[in-house]
């Protein structure tokens, strides 16, 4: 009897430490791939147009990034948060690509392009010069860092603050087309604005001011 | 002539997207300077409106990342 007694205390102990050694993947995150678009198209999409220079292939990147996700879903330990574990798929599409574009024929030939893309236009560097998507390569790492850092912040809004936000900020449009878009008056928009700022400046606040 | 800290954060936030006119400025700056409290603001709000644009950020269009969904689904 007392035996017994001591023997569940113990176990229950010992279950506590096992789970805290090694968490309960029901417990910790979860997979939503129905969410993915939504939440995070824009925040791994920014990542790879950093890295690949160049947002057609950024985008089939992200699209790739998703349905590997989806592929090895089962594998998810969920000790990483969804961000997390969809940024790690995508660093190694990143590297796939450029193993794709460096192999074989990339070898054998002396390549002079400053592009991904060889036979589109814009090979000359003067070219380049006024494209938005072109990095000046000044300081591009710590913009970079803080292109995510804000995309994060972005991703902790309310999900219409974030659409009005990155539409007005990012997109540029002009606010009666996007209320025309989304079928709000002005001071709706403009209501949204200063929230979806302000949550951003206390969101930077630590890293970046 | 003057106006209120609302009036004033909303005038701020029209600047940072060139869409304040002349006359708003002007009362503005008439309110930022007795106002310390939007004056911090104008302050950290032109900060943000220069780090976005430092940034250079990137977002998928709305079809785009229909498409993306669409296809997304099929693999479910």
């Amino acid at each position: 009897m007392l035996l017994k007694t001591i023997f569940t205390e113990h176990r229950a102990i010992l279950n506590s430490l096992f789970l805290h050694v090694f968490p309960n993947p029901m417990a910790a995150h979860k997979l939503h791939p129905e969410n993915w678009v939504d939440q995070y198209a824009d925040y791994l999409f920014n990542y790879a147009v950093a890295r690949v220079n160049d947002a057609e292939i950024a985008k089939d990147l992200v699209q790739e990034t998703f349905f590997a996700g989806l592929k090895s879903a089962k594998n998810y330990k969920g000790d990483a948060a969804e961000r997390t574990w969809l940024i790690a798929i995508l660093k190694r599409k990143v590297i796939d690509h450029y193993r794709k574009i460096n192999s074989k024929k990339g070898k054998a030939e002396v390549k002079v392009n400053y592009s991904a893309q060889s036979d589109s236009e814009g090979d000359w560097l003067e070219e380049r010069v006024a494209d938005p998507f072109g990095q000046g390569g000044d300081g591009a790492i710590e913009n970079e860092e803080l292109g995510l850092a804000i995309q994060e912040c972005i991703t902790k809004l309310p999900k219409k603050q974030a659409l009005v936000f990155k539409m007005k900020t990012v997109q540029g449009m002009e606010t009666e087309d996007i209320c025309n878009e989304l079928g709000i008056n002005p001071s709706n928009l403009w209501v949204m604005i200063h929230r979806a700022r302000t949550a951003l400046m206390g969101c930077l606040n630590e890293n970046w001011f | 002539m003057m106006i209120s800290c609302d009036e004033a954060a909303h005038i701020c936030n029209k600047t940072q997207y060139k869409e304040a006119s002349l006359w708003e400025k002007i009362k503005l700056r008439l309110h930022v300077v007795v106002c310390a409290t939007c004056a911090k603001f104008a302050k950290k709000n032109r900060q943000l409106t220069s780090l976005c644009e430092k940034a250079n950020l990137h977002v998928l269009s709305q079809p785009e990342k229909d498409q993306m969904k669409k296809r997304l689904e099929k693999e479910y």
